[in-house]
């Protein structure tokens, strides 16, 4: 029998943005099992929901995640306002939509960079955080934060964005358009990065179904599931296809990222288009008394916001699953066979967000 | 407004597995598994089960002694809700297939959830 060793990756890795710790076991240079551990930036937000009123909680709820931020406050909000049975304007849904895809191009862009970046192709890194600055300029444009939007709130939103910016924003869409042509292209047909994703970290249609898996993670292995297709905020009223691919390899995973960068900005281009004029939010009284299982499509996948209020201006309970805490029992199964050279690439591949799971 | 279908079905703790394998059997994918503590020793634990975008929560209500089946055998990647629950509510989870037995999650203080601290005082 081969002589078993254990090799730590992990919390602190060059291709680690955050920390999270893998245990692999080792038969040579093959992975034969790994241990994954949590928990060291865990900060406890969900105790928040004890001291903060519910709708101070939308500034806690948006700071989970500093790349999908957006989305975070914005499942919180419609889930309250499921409970409250607050109907927000349409033009409030429209633009809540706008963000929530300038956020996945925004975290797509971001995970293309870190991903060239985990097999060596420090050219490509940088071209994609090259677009994805343009992006951020976007946000910083129509909202005043690159990070932290801040816009969202229950009953609607706070900032609105001029149609004429808008239509500066449509045009502007299209000249990304052609720049991310440029670089998905070597993503998906450069020999060198095939040559790393084909056949690397493979996951199964099945295990991915019974393993949880969400997002591309998921999609990349054929599971069917966006719940963007649910209708929520103003995506019932904007048609567009789900992206997914059958291989469940590494290369899969970043194929539908790279369509869903096209897919975004559709959507946002037809959002320009449908969005009517009139109020953006409207006035919220009284307090939650129920309970809702908010979900919403983040970048990564699935997001789930549990919300229970009792009738006061706290909450009960906020409980927040994110996509990266469903996605680890998937990682587990990629990694096992896998080669020790290939951890970081199937590391990144699941987009792992360690901030959001340790909210 | 949105429809996210969804439902919440009270059971007693002797009847998960049963109602978990049903799920499982029928195509259910689980979504996530979630605690609330609803008292000064009592805590719900929902398990959310979804299918063609319809959530179907399974609920049990216990207290912090009770011991509660793993459902790892049917949805192995559960030992992550269920090492969570028990690092962050002090849950008592039998038989999860890879149990952390506490250290998955890392707290400066034990169990920050399910007892109530007060400023200053050591739990």
């Amino acid at each position: 029998m081969t002589k078993q060793i254990i090799v730590p990756f992990g919390p602190q890795h060059p291709v680690l943005p955050e920390p999270i710790h893998l245990d692999l076991v080792l038969e040579d240079e093959r992975v034969v099992d790994v241990i994954p551990s949590i928990g060291y930036i865990h900060r406890g937000f969900e105790k928040l929901v004890e001291k903060r009123e519910f709708t101070e909680y939308v500034y806690v709820a948006e700071r989970t995640c500093g790349i999908c931020s957006f989305i975070h406050g914005m499942t919180y909000c419609v889930g309250v306002e499921q409970i409250m049975n607050i109907e927000v304007p349409e033009r409030a849904d429209y633009l809540r939509t706008i963000w929530s895809e300038y956020s996945r191009l925004h975290s797509h862009l971001l995970w293309l960079g870190l991903f060239a970046d985990s097999f060596g192709f420090e050219n490509l890194f940088m071209n994609a955080w090259r677009i994805r600055e343009r992006i951020l300029d976007v946000f910083e444009q129509t909202t005043g934060g690159r990070v932290i939007q801040g816009t969202c709130k229950i009953g609607g939103v706070r900032r609105d964005i001029a149609n004429e910016k808008l239509a500066e924003m449509s045009s502007n869409l299209d000249s990304i358009r052609k720049e991310i042509e440029d670089l998905t292209n070597v993503f998906l047909h450069d020999d060198t990065v095939r040559h790393r994703t084909r056949n690397v970290g493979v996951l199964s249609r099945e295990d991915a179904y019974h393993l949880g898996a969400v997002g591309p993670t998921g999609r990349g292995s054929g599971v069917a599931i966006d719940l963007r297709k649910t209708g929520y905020a103003a995506y019932g009223k904007l048609n567009f296809s789900m992206v997914t691919d059958s291989c469940g390899d590494a290369y899969s995973r970043c194929l539908v990222r790279c369509k869903e960068l096209f897919s975004s900005i559709d959507l946002i281009q037809q959002a320009i288009r449908k969005i009517p004029d009139g109020p953006i939010e409207v006035k919220v009284t009284g307090a939650p008394n129920g309970e809702f299982f908010c979900r919403a499509e983040q970048p990564r996948g699935e997001l789930v916001h549990y919300i229970k209020g009792n009738g006061t201006k706290f909450l009960v309970r906020s409980r927040i699953r994110t996509p990266t805490l469903s996605n680890i029992p998937s990682l587990i199964k990629m990694l096992q066979g896998c080669e020790l050279a290939d951890v970081p690439v199937i590391v990144l591949s699941i987009d792992p967000c360690i901030s959001c799971t340790e909210r | 407004m949105i429809t996210q279908e969804q439902s919440i079905i009270p059971i007693d703790v002797g009847k998960l597995i049963g109602s978990v394998e049903q799920c499982r059997n029928e195509g259910y994918r689980l979504a996530q598994i979630g605690c609330t503590k609803v008292g000064d020793n009592a805590f719900e634990i929902n398990y959310s089960f979804d299918k063609d975008y319809v959530l179907k929560n399974l609920r049990i209500t216990v207290t912090a002694e009770t011991e509660i089946p793993s459902i790892t055998g049917m949805y192995w990647g559960a030992f992550v809700y269920e090492n969570e629950m028990h690092d962050l509510f002090g849950i008592q989870v039998k038989g999860i297939n890879i149990d952390f037995k506490g250290t998955f999650i890392r707290t400066s203080v034990k169990y920050p959830f399910g007892v109530t601290i007060v400023k200053g005082e050591k739990p």
